[in-house]
């Protein structure tokens, strides 16, 4: 049985999607904030370092004799290569005049400062030097030359490629720690996912697992989240239940109350039959019980038929051997056959075990051959083998019969469709259509043949093995 | 044959009294389970048919105690039930085979003969005359040193004659005897079992005769 179910999300889908995208942005973030904090740390370093050594240097300068005199530090540089390799530039002017060091270091009042600091004055910028990236300090302090101020400034710059390599660094383990954030809590967040979605899946699988009888309520625990759940699908179970006990007492009763009396009827008919002589009267008679013979099959045919429908929607695959099974219905036909001087043998009989419900197979094979024994002229055998080929076995049952018409073959098996031949014969029209919806719940076919030799149909009834 | 019916519909179970009394056998009914114990405590019986449907309890249980008190007479369940899973429920309770209602009598004895053939040994019914031996349950007929094996509608045949010796059976009425109804076989039929029979009885001193006009007997020396 397939159904299907509008699915409108899937809450496990949904949840860890939700749960592994907040983890990514959350992994960003630490990602983001990790990196901007170490960009930070290293330029604050390198301008401690840098406004150390201009300090410094601007710490050195003097006037002597009127003239500005600068005697640069060797620690005011050496404290920068201490730092990295990287290249130093400075420059001296005094009141705007260039003095020495490296005349064409970018001017740090025209290029704009990002940060000045007033009091010190100060100014920190990045620019470009000689196509490499810098970060230069410059430091301003009054002097006064023969009682006039003059503004000394003391630039010291230095390429910043130590800094990137740190910097480089850096990110990449704040990228490692970030991935290492959103791994662990994917991998935590589909974990919880599962781990509350389980007793769901837990539950369909209890259900889905149950024989087509069992129909007892779930009893198993449940999260407190699905009680509610539970309790809708057992109040179902037992309406279920209920309404099943009640069609089939219904069948029950219906098959006990109808059949009993046309029993009553029947026999004694009979009875009468036996005592009458007049030959109308008992051709009237005779005509009665054909007439209660095809109402009462007819009854019986619908009520199979129903039971079939039933049982292939719920069907229960045992593993039995079907050869037994043929073999014990053929013995308990015989004596009904035999009625005719009809005899019934079973030529070839493979021994493999399929795997179906026997009841239903049961009841294909039986309609099948009781319409051998119907369509069968007296004083005929019927013949049966059971076969298997190509990882099928079949059951094969042909008669003497009248067979069927090129016509017949595809229509027969369709509800109450008789063949052309069948004219005189009692019949429903059920039997190959039960005898067909078993094959094919089975996973199996049925085929209506005529014998190559010698005429009469030849049923075969196919079940995967 | 002594047959015990339990069967609660009172109308049905009259009819299948009467129907078997007109074969010859003796019926005994009980509609309900606590009567049924009665006889089959007290009396033998050839073989039961049984209903399922009983007022003071399920068939099924009277044939699961009969079987526990080691009672091997046979039974025949007569069901109304449909559902095929019922029915071989019936077998693996220890019911030796089932008919589902309305049955034809024909087929209803057939069954009783295939259940009687299975459980007893052959000869025990065999009839004898003469130089003959019937064995209706073996369905054979022994003139002399020759046995032969009789073709269903030939046994029937000789059955009914047998039944009611130096009577006068007409043609339809051993067409009812021994066709079912959904057949349609004209009277000329009998006369070629009877022609059979009269073979097989070749050497005998039992005779079938015909009554011009009337049908046919069975004459003994």
């Amino acid at each position: 049985m397939s159904t299907t179910v509008n699915s409108s999300y899937s809450i496990k889908r949904r949840l860890s999607l939700q749960l592994v995208g907040s983890a990514a942005i959350l992994a960003t973030i630490l990602f983001i904030l990790v990196l901007n904090f170490a960009r930070q740390v290293s330029v604050q370093s390198q301008d401690n370092i840098l406004t150390a050594s201009a300090t410094s240097i601007l710490d050195s300068t003097s006037i002597r004799s009127g003239e500005v005199s600068v005697d640069i530090p060797y620690s005011a540089l050496s404290m920068l290569g201490n730092v990295s390799e990287d290249r130093v530039f400075y420059r001296i002017s005094a009141a705007g005049v260039f003095l020495t060091g490296y005349s064409d270091l970018p001017d740090s009042k025209t290029q704009g400062a990002e940060q000045q600091n007033a009091e010190l004055d100060r100014s920190f910028i990045t620019a470009q030097y000689k196509g490499e990236s810098i970060r230069m300090v410059s430091a301003t302090r009054q002097l006064s030359v023969l009682g006039e101020p003059i503004d000394i400034t003391v630039s010291v710059a230095q390429t910043r490629n130590g800094q990137s390599e740190i910097l480089a660094q850096i990110s990449s383990t704040a990228l490692i720690l970030g991935l290492g954030f959103f791994i662990i809590s994917a991998a935590l967040a589909v974990f919880a996912v599962q781990s509350s979605v389980r007793p769901l899946h837990r539950l369909a699988v209890s259900v889905s697992r149950r024989g087509p009888k069992d129909l007892r309520p779930v009893q198993s625990p449940v999260p407190a989240e699905m009680i509610p759940l539970v309790i809708s699908l057992n109040s179902f179970i037992a309406r279920l239940k209920t309404s099943l006990a009640r069609s089939e007492d219904f069948i029950a009763e219906a098959a006990h109350r109808v059949r009993t009396p046309l029993a009553t009827v029947r026999v004694q008919a009979e009875v009468v039959l036996r005592q009458v002589e007049k030959h109308q009267n008992r051709i009237a008679l005779k005509e009665m019980i054909r007439t209660i013979d095809e109402s009462s099959r007819a009854a019986g045919q619908l009520l199979d038929h129903a039971m079939v429908t039933f049982r292939t929607d719920h069907l229960e695959r045992k593993s039995f051997e079907l050869a037994d099974l043929v073999l014990d219905l053929a013995e308990r036909m015989r004596p009904v056959a035999g009625m005719r001087d009809i005899e019934i043998a079973v030529l070839t009989c493979d021994h493999s075990q399929i795997l179906g419900d026997p009841i239903l197979i049961q009841s294909a094979v039986q309609n099948i051959l009781d319409n051998a024994i119907k369509y069968s002229p007296p004083d005929q055998t019927i013949s049966i083998n059971v076969q298997s080929q190509n990882g099928s076995i079949s059951v094969q049952i042909s008669d003497r019969g009248p067979g069927f018409t090129n016509n017949d073959s595809a229509r027969l098996t369709e509800r109450f469709v008789r063949g052309d031949n069948a004219a005189d014969t009692v019949g429903s029209g059920l039997g190959l259509t039960i005898a067909k919806e078993v094959a094919k719940a089975h996973g199996g076919d049925l085929i209506l043949n005529n014998r190559q030799q010698g005429g009469g149909a030849c049923v075969s009834i196919y079940f995967p093995s | 044959m002594r047959f015990l019916l339990v069967e609660d519909n009172q109308n049905l179970a009259m009819a299948v009294v009467n129907r078997l009394s007109l074969d010859g056998h003796v019926v005994d009914h009980a509609p309900n389970i606590t009567t049924a114990e009665n006889y089959t405590s007290t009396t033998a019986f050839d073989l039961i048919l049984l209903d399922i449907m009983l007022p003071d309890g399920d068939g099924r249980s009277f044939l699961k105690e009969h079987r526990k008190q080691q009672n091997n007479t046979p039974v025949i369940v007569l069901t109304a039930r449909s559902e095929i899973s019922d029915r071989v429920g019936m077998l693996d309770l220890g019911a030796d085979d089932y008919i589902t209602k309305p049955f034809d009598f024909g087929e209803l004895e057939a069954r009783c003969r295939a259940v009687l053939r299975r459980r007893a040994g052959n000869g025990t019914n065999a009839k004898n005359i003469g130089n003959l031996i019937f064995d209706p349950l073996a369905g054979t007929l022994t003139v002399g040193q020759k046995t032969v094996t009789l073709r269903n509608k030939e046994l029937r045949l000789l059955e009914v004659l047998f039944g009611a010796p130096e009577m006068i059976f007409s043609k339809p009425k051993l067409v009812d005897r021994l066709f079912s109804y959904d057949e349609d076989v004209s009277e000329n039929a009998i006369e070629v079992y009877v022609a059979r029979l009269r073979k097989h009885l070749d050497g005998s001193t039992v005779h079938i005769t015909t009554v011009r006009g009337l049908g046919y007997r069975l004459s003994l020396p």
